[in-house]
């Protein structure tokens, strides 16, 4: 496992799995010392993100790879710049990037909120199309309140 | 699709009143069920009012707030009424982050959802 590597697991795209991730986001991020709203702000980006990837990636199909990997990331030099990143990665057609920008919440209509509730939750969202995959990052900085020094 | 923690739905009738009890997170996998719970009382038994007890739901995605929008359109264009008791902190931030907390009848408590 390479340096800061936290977690790093594969799994099919079957929304039963949902809950498992969810909880293991929750415990991570605890025992990295993030705050209640940051941590539960992370496990709704981490479950919102594979949601897309199981739902417009693998268009519902239960058996698809779908890569999780979770590292302790810093920002630059800064004490406060601690910060908690995860890696998805998918092996669906390439993602139109015009899909990735989310709907106005103007109207009242159901749907299209999941990129919505990433990009508010999370610090940076970063999509891009490597080697045939696509691979979503998304960070999450620590709060200095929410620091313990580990 | 392999085994998981599922929904619970209980109902209850109180009159005119129809109230689902909820236990368990509303997500990807189940958000379904809570969408033809709340259409099939809405739009086929037209119960006036019907009151979705989410005390016990700790997490809901965004599939399940759709499935809540759905069925506050469906009571609006039937002429009743949907409410929303007891949200935990995560059901309350999705719907902050949505601009839609406003949009719902919400309550603390099932007492102030029936006497509303």
């Amino acid at each position: 496992m390479s340096q800061g590597q936290l977690l790093r697991v594969e799994l099919p795209s079957d929304p039963s799995m949902l809950c498992v991730v969810r909880a293991a986001m929750e415990r991570l991020t605890e025992v990295l010392g993030f705050a209640e709203p940051e941590v539960r702000s992370v496990t709704r980006a981490v479950d919102e993100a594979l949601t897309n990837i199981m739902r417009h990636s693998y268009g519902g199909a239960l058996n698809r790879r779908i890569e999780l990997s979770c590292l302790r990331v810093h920002k630059g030099r800064a004490k406060n710049g601690e910060g908690f990143e995860i890696r998805l990665v998918d092996y669906g057609p390439k993602i139109d990037p015009a899909k990735l920008r989310g709907r106005k919440l103007d109207e009242i209509k159901p749907g299209g909120l999941g990129l919505h509730f990433i990009r508010q939750s999370m610090d940076t969202v970063e999509f891009r199309r490597a080697r045939g995959a696509n691979v979503l990052r998304l960070v999450k900085y620590l709060a200095r309140e929410g620091r313990d020094g580990n | 699709m392999l085994g998981g923690k599922s929904l619970q739905i209980a109902t209850r009738a109180l009159g005119t009143t129809t109230v689902f009890d909820v236990t368990g997170d509303i997500d990807l996998a189940n958000s379904p069920e809570v969408r033809k719970a709340l259409l099939g009382e809405i739009r086929e038994k037209k119960t006036p009012k019907v009151v979705m007890n989410m005390t016990k739901v700790r997490y809901i995605d965004s599939s399940g707030v759709a499935s809540l929008v759905e069925a506050l359109k469906a009571s609006r264009d039937v002429g009743n009424r949907l409410m929303l008791v007891g949200l935990s902190p995560a059901a309350r931030e999705v719907l902050q982050l949505s601009r839609l907390l406003k949009i719902f009848e919400v309550f603390d408590t099932e007492e102030a959802a029936l006497a509303g």
